[in-house]
């Protein structure tokens, strides 16, 4: 096995991003995609990052990992894996932390496997490139993961093709490619958003158990703060390619203090509330990256955005509970915000009315 | 269900539509056969929405589809307004077809990318509605300002200069243009962010209270279909779970399935114990050889003998709540009489 990067079993954090930038520069002005994003993630932690689709989550993790690489592409800041620097490295040298170091696990099942290609093989390239097995010890291993991630009849399913399994089959089988040269950090992509609840449910779970029996750190990105909710130890809210809100999970769920963040949990339908529950919609949609708005990005759409919001945009605070950051001038729970809320409600501002379910879905301009 | 039956329907006289018996069964290789809908029934008032839920592959939009006759079902029955669509003429189909539209899950690709909006949202009109060009436009206009979009910016605009929010409302808008009475609505939100899904859910309602709009509203996410649904029923490999007043069956599932089920949805509450809640392990069976008797008995925690040899059938266990269970978490009412 290949020599390992800091192996010294210390409380230094797994991986550190600092001041992330990622710019796409297009024909008609450049996107800046991930725009000035830090965090930390421990061994053995799970951390969430959430947002909608724009909000800079997946090329956030692209980024980390180092995918990004088209000539158009301007990253800047730091990412610091087991105290190395990895920006600016180059590709080779990325390729061989693939697979001992970090892993990923793409959104779509479909087609993240190669159709023409049988999944014993595909399961072992890796295996046998980084950890330099035989062909037969190679499929040992590769049965052995299969059998982890619960897939009946292993030794047939090596020779399958990809279209002959169903899509939990098939996330299943990218789990543990994912897995099979044992990283320390894995990066969970929408793991489940192409599947069925039932289905999810058993991958989030597994995913879960192999982080557990490995210690291994997980970024688990996802659009839905339910799959978050039980699953993570701290959680990362983006808007626009910027954190907008970051704490402990409980912190998160108990004591949220962004309004955006309010706003996708208040929009979501829940099992526990009565049928025809109207739903708080988040007025708008979210911002075109090419010419996004001066102040708070999140102003446009903001139930509580003043003057100040549109033309200034706050900073991300330092914690005042542990751990607790969020990137807002009128924070949900203030008294600033309730009298925010209250002066917009009479001015009778759209999305402010939305939030108070007044206004007609006729009205959203989406 | 996995069962069959017809304890749960209504008086015709009561209903929009009632689909009886529905199986649609498609040719595979080999001459065997994708059982994809085995004798379902269901049926549905005037103004209600019904939310049809289930995995992929239970045979959910091969029901909505045959409900619109695409392609017309192996046997059984679709009534609506009293008038059996399957053994109607085939004009006779198509005119209902201005009674029932559908809206899909990719809003995106289920608009022509080539043409303007004002001309996708007027194509139901040019063959049923008006042929004067400028009625057909004031139509149009009215039916896009229902949706919340601007009609004369949207004319002359093609479907990849809007949202994917966007592009649902249009489509909205052509299922509406010529006032359907019954609108099938196949994942309308799933391919959405939840804002925006929020935003489409509230716009369904508004629609449906205002034009007595009846629904059948097909999507896998438990919690959406709670929301708009008035009744919910529960589908599984080409069979009828479960049938009930939404709240009802959410508070008080009696099908281990769909108890199964509503563990699995992902709840926003970071004090639940994911580890702790019971998962539905194994695969989906083969619809070309779906198992005898009970079809869910293969995962199903409760199974007994009888559950391979005989199929159950809808038996009552509250007020508007059936089941098609040996053994469900309810005790049913008036076992054995509950049938019409």
């Amino acid at each position: 096995m290949n020599t390992r990067i800091g192996t010294r079993e210390t409380d230094d954090p797994l991986l550190e991003v600092e001041d992330l930038h990622t710019t796409f520069t297009l024909g008609h002005g450049s996107v800046r995609a991930v725009d000035g994003v830090s965090l930390t993630l421990h061994r053995g932690k799970t951390l969430g990052v959430v947002g909608e689709s724009g909000s800079g989550k997946t090329v956030l993790s692209r980024t980390i990992m180092g995918l990004n690489t088209a000539s158009n592409v301007t990253i800047s800041g730091s990412v610091r894996y087991a105290g190395e620097e990895l920006v600016g490295r180059p590709s080779k040298h990325l390729r061989s932390l693939f697979g001992p170091e970090m892993a990923m696990v793409f959104q779509d099942p479909m087609t993240s496997l190669n159709p023409v290609v049988k999944v014993g093989r595909q399961l072992t390239e890796h295996v046998r490139y980084h950890l330099g097995l035989g062909k037969s010890e190679a499929e040992k291993i590769a049965i052995a993961l299969l059998t982890s991630v619960r897939i009946p009849e292993p030794e047939a399913r090596l020779d399958a093709y990809p279209h002959q399994m169903s899509g939990g089959m098939r996330q299943r089988v990218c789990i543990a490619m994912a897995l099979a040269c044992g990283p320390r950090l894995l990066f969970a992509d929408e793991p489940t958003t192409a599947l069925d609840v039932t289905v999810q449910h058993q991958i989030l779970n597994l995913l879960a158990e192999q982080q557990r029996d490995r210690a291994m750190g997980m970024v688990l990105v996802t659009h839905d703060l339910g799959v978050v909710a039980g699953r993570t130890d701290e959680i990362v809210v983006m808007y626009a390619g910027r954190v907008v809100e970051r704490a402990p999970t409980t912190t998160l769920f108990a004591e949220m203090r962004h309004p955006y963040t309010e706003g996708l949990l208040r929009s979501i339908p829940k099992t526990s509330e009565a049928k025809h529950t109207r739903l708080n919609a988040i007025h708008g949609r979210p911002p075109d990256l090419l010419s996004p708005p001066p102040g708070c990005k999140f102003a446009p759409r903001c139930p509580y955005a003043q003057e100040r919001c549109r033309n200034e945009e706050p900073p991300l605070t330092d914690p005042e509970t542990p751990g607790h950051s969020f990137r807002c001038f009128y924070p949900i729970g203030t008294p600033e915000n309730r009298a925010a809320y209250e002066s917009n409600l009479a001015a009778g501002l759209p999305q402010t009315l939305a939030a108070a379910g007044q206004l007609l879905a006729t009205e959203e301009v989406a | 269900m996995a069962g069959s039956g017809t304890a749960h329907l209504r008086p015709l006289d009561e209903v929009l539509l009632r689909v009886e018996d529905l199986v649609v069964e498609f040719p595979a290789k080999g001459g065997r056969v994708v059982h994809a809908v085995s004798g379902i029934s269901f049926d549905i008032a005037k103004g209600e929405t019904l939310g049809l839920v289930g995995e992929s592959g239970c045979g959910k939009s091969t029901t909505g589809r045959a409900i619109l006759q695409l392609p017309p079902p192996t046997s059984g029955s679709v009534v609506l307004h009293g008038e059996d669509l399957t053994k109607a003429d085939a004009s006779v189909v198509r005119s209902r077809r201005t009674d029932m539209q559908m809206i899909f899950q990719d809003p995106i690709s289920s608009l022509n990318p080539r043409r303007y909006i004002g001309d996708v949202v007027a194509e139901p009109l040019g063959v049923w509605g008006p042929k004067d060009r400028d009625e057909q436009w004031r139509i149009v206009a009215q039916t896009l300002e229902r949706v919340g979009i601007d009609p004369d910016l949207a004319r002359f605009k093609r479907p990849h200069e809007f949202s994917g929010g966007q592009c649902q409302r249009i489509s909205i808008a052509r299922a509406l243009v010529l006032d359907p009475e019954l609108i099938i609505c196949d994942e309308p939100v799933s391919a959405l962010d939840v804002s925006i899904q929020a935003q489409i859910l509230n716009l369904l309602e508004d629609l449906k209270r205002d034009s007595q709009l009846t629904l059948v509203f097909i999507a896998h996410d438990l919690a959406v279909v709670k929301n708009i649904s008035d009744r919910v029923a529960v589908m599984y490999l080409g069979k009828m779970c479960e049938i009930s007043e939404s709240d009802e069956l959410y508070a008080r599932p009696a099908h281990p399935y769909t108890s199964l089920l509503l563990g699995s949805v992902p709840e926003p509450d970071p004090s639940i114990d994911v580890s702790s809640i019971e998962v539905v392990e194994g695969e989906l069976p083969s619809p070309l050889a779906p198992p005898s008797g009970c079809r869910f008995r293969t995962r199903c925690p409760r199974v007994t003998d009888v559950c391979a040899t005989d199929e159950p059938l809808m038996r009552r266990v509250g007020d508007d709540h059936f089941v098609a269970c040996h053994h469900p978490l309810i005790t049913p009412v008036e076992v054995g009489q509950a049938t019409r």
